[in-house]
């Protein structure tokens, strides 16, 4: 192995890709992984430093030196399992997780080279485990000699936050039952993320994962409305809940002409391609449209999931539209350079001002002003302003709103007692706990719209709370029963 | 799976199924709405409850083949089941004592108009009942409106039955001949809520709507089921499914349940639907080899 000195001049290496002209008409997944030989020379770069700033960069705290050091080895089937002490969902992480501003950001050799492929290697390792170890049940010696065993908790949503509280819940022996409204579990991992990004047979993989630690998963169950969080406690004995319920409440733009027929929040577009599999109509009965010239609001990662996912419907042209200039955009700067190479245009300091529509209600253009860049505002963002007598207009049949989600509001609406802040999030302290006394929340219905890693962070300490709480309550109170009962 | 109990044909092409859904049962209340997917590859379409029985854990859906999912479930049988079932969904509005109320179903809008009728006289309004249909064999749950109404009108486009004419004909001769309702409640497709609610506006009577519109996930994920009223972007999901019907804009309703007229037509097509099928398979790639 060479010394560090030497490492430190070797090239990160790059994972490689299906090429854009092709990929862009099909919804086959665009990276295609390491292979072992070049996800051992990438993991031979890592120095494997004693103070592991990376680590401290994951919010779940994946030992990440150490997995990297067990691929050096060959061990790949240890480093998969050296991952899953900390996160359940490695395959997963793997792909969507911004990697460049968490570990990656912070590996030394970022400072000087560029920082260890991290994201990668996690799914390298994650996959040939899927691909490789076909999985028997985890044994849980500990968990089925466990107290724990019986008590019941419940869990409200299937995304990330959930997945991850269900997870490690389990692992500890509680009899978890995980609530979700679709029809399929996954959350955002199911509706949102496209399959081009995010496989969903590697979703379902993971869920499978979850139910042989026991998980039963109770889909088409709106909590709130289906049963309310006082039933689930009081009359289904459910000792404790966690909510991770998500930010799926679209924002729109409320300018003229958005009801017309043609122009879809990013979530319906998704929700049409992603769970309702339109991209295979009539085969699938849900139907979406296919525009020619089709333009998405907004910048960040499900802007760039719409705009990519109606280039593979079939669009001629797709454009994203952004008021603000290219250094603000909140995707990731991978999803960007993807999007960009198989062909999207980008209109910066552009703002949508109106939806024209024809005589027969479609979409028949938007008309646009453009901004320019004035003090920072709240968010430390430069505030966009419109330039006076700008305006021109797009050439577009089909509009897709991409500017942003708030929380879920079905639960929230319908649970008395359960403290919201303005925006409608549920306010919780660090450990997740809510104004209920059992009850416990995570992810993006507590922070607003964030990311997959942050919401299983979230899910994580929540578990833990929980864990806490229901040992020095309902466990107590058995301990006790049983000494008195000895007496 | 949700099992359907029984199954029996209303009228031609309207059926009617009972399906036990225990969890929706027991929390349904009228003007609650579920979303329903026949089968895997199916959509999820939004069905507003005709009846429930919290003690025996079922629901009542009546359903008329118009689109591609209607049809299926009409060839269902008792012993078949549905995909999913989803809800209550929706805001069910408070049912209190005002007087009298007078609902106007058209179609199958007779069938959700049961229940919020059903809620009044329980709750002591006096109920007068009008109910339409394009002919006599097309006119559902006369029996059932009767039985909880003081006053039953009914309406035939043809003539066979009732009134020879539209509901809103009827609705307009009892106002004029003084009638004063606390509310009207008007139930069906948009060209006769919209034909009612012209009828109540000149005479400043406050009448509610339940609207049909186009969805996906029925909890205010999509967006999809957006109405304007009053101006204003409301989700029929979770904001409604009844608005306040002079404030509603039924010609934007129109428009947007129009959406996806030509693919409907394809998916309900056996034949076309397989051969696109066939295209479709050679055109994508297997998505994940896993």
């Amino acid at each position: 192995m060479p010394g560090a000195a030497d490492r430190a001049k070797l090239p990160r290496v790059e994972m490689p890709k299906q090429d854009p002209r092709q990929r862009a008409r099909n919804f086959s997944e665009v990276a295609l992984g390491f292979t072992p030989e070049l996800a051992q020379t990438e993991a031979g770069r890592c120095l494997n430093c004693r103070n592991h700033p990376c680590v401290d960069g994951c919010p779940v705290n994946v030992p990440i030196p150490e997995f990297i050091a067990l691929i050096v080895q060959g061990d790949f089937l240890g480093a998969a399992q050296k991952i899953k002490e900390k996160n359940s969902l490695p395959a997963i992480c793997g792909r969507v997780c911004p990697q460049e501003s968490q570990c990656e950001a912070r590996c030394v050799w970022g400072k000087k080279g560029k920082p260890i492929a991290i994201g990668g290697l996690e799914r390298f390792v994650a996959d040939w485990e899927r691909e490789h170890a076909p999985q028997a049940p985890p044994s849980v010696p500990a968990a089925c000699e466990s107290p724990r065993r019986g008590v019941r908790v419940a869990v409200v949503g299937s995304g990330p936050a959930g997945l991850t509280a269900a997870a490690d819940l389990a692992r500890l022996g509680y009899s978890v039952t995980v609530f979700e409204t679709l029809h399929a579990p996954g959350g955002v991992l199911r509706y949102g993320i496209p399959e081009f990004r995010l496989p969903k047979g590697i979703l379902d993989h993971e869920i499978e994962y979850l139910k042989s630690l026991g998980v039963a998963i109770e889909t088409d169950v709106a909590v709130g409305l289906t049963v309310g969080l006082d039933e689930l406690h009081h009359r289904e004995g459910y000792q404790a809940i966690f909510v991770g319920t998500g930010a799926g409440l679209p924002s729109l733009l409320n300018i003229p002409g958005e009801n017309a027929n043609g122009v879809y929040s990013a979530n319906e577009y998704l929700t049409r391609v992603n769970l309702m599999k339109a991209y295979r109509f009539p085969e699938y009965a849900t139907p979406v449209r296919i525009g020619h010239k089709v333009a998405v609001v907004g910048a960040g990662n499900v802007a760039m999931d719409a705009a990519r996912t109606a280039l593979r419907l079939g669009a001629d042209d797709v454009c994203i539209v952004y008021r603000r200039s290219r250094q603000e955009m909140p995707a990731r700067h991978e999803e960007i350079v993807n999007a960009e190479e198989e062909g999207i245009r980008f209109h910066l300091l552009s703002n949508p001002v109106r939806i024209l529509a024809g005589s027969d209600g479609w979409v028949q253009g938007m008309v646009c002003q453009r901004m320019e860049l004035g003090e920072p505002d709240a968010s430390g963002r430069r505030r966009p302003v419109p330039v006076p007598g700008s305006e021109f207009t797009l050439d577009v049949d089909l509009v897709i709103v991409a500017i942003g989600q708030g929380p879920n509001p079905i639960l929230t609406r319908h649970t008395p007692g359960l403290q919201l802040d303005r925006h409608g999030c549920i306010v919780t302290d660090a450990d997740g706990r809510t104004s209920l006394p059992y009850v416990w929340a995570g992810g993006d219905i507590v922070t607003g719209a964030a990311t997959v890693i942050a919401a299983m962070g979230a899910g994580k300490r929540a578990a833990r709370a929980m864990d806490a709480y229901l040992c020095s309550t309902v466990l107590a109170g058995q301990r006790a029963g049983v000494s008195e009962g000895r007496g | 799976m949700f099992p359907i109990l029984a199954a029996r044909l209303l009228a031609p092409g309207i059926h009617e199924f009972v399906v036990q859904a225990p969890r929706v049962a027991r929390k349904a209340r009228p003007g609650h709405f579920v979303v329903i997917r026949v089968d895997e590859k199916g959509e999820r379409i939004p069905l507003t409850l005709a009846d429930w029985d919290a003690e025996a854990g079922t629901i009542t859906l009546v359903v008329q083949e118009v689109g591609y999912s209607t049809r299926l479930m009409g060839q269902l049988a008792a012993g078949d089941a549905l995909q999913d079932v989803l809800g209550p969904l929706g805001t069910a509005p408070p049912i209190e004592k005002v007087g009298t109320i007078i609902g106007v179903g058209g179609g199958v809008g007779v069938a959700p108009l049961y229940p919020r009728i059903r809620g009044y006289k329980q709750a002591g309004n006096r109920v007068v009942a009008i109910a339409g249909a394009r002919s006599r064999d097309l006119l559902i749950m006369v029996d059932r409106l009767r039985e909880c109404s003081d006053e039953l009108h009914l309406a035939t486009d043809d003539g066979s039955v009732g009134h020879h004419g539209f509901v809103s004909q009827v609705l307009e001769k009892l106002l004029d001949s003084g009638v004063r309702p606390a509310e009207v409640l008007a139930i069906g497709p948009v060209p006769m809520m919209r034909a009612v609610v012209e009828v109540t506006r000149p005479r400043g009577i406050p009448t509610t709507v339940s609207l049909n519109a186009l969805m996906v996930d029925g909890t205010g994920m999509c967006g999809g089921c957006r109405v304007s009223v009053g101006g204003v972007t409301r989700f029929t999901c979770v904001d409604g499914p009844e608005f306040d019907g002079l404030q509603v804009d039924f010609a934007e309703l129109q428009q947007r349940l129009q959406q996806y007229r030509s693919q409907e037509k394809l998916a309900a097509d056996p034949a076309q639907r397989k051969e696109a099928c066939r295209c479709l398979e050679q055109l994508t790639a297997p998505s994940f080899r896993g």
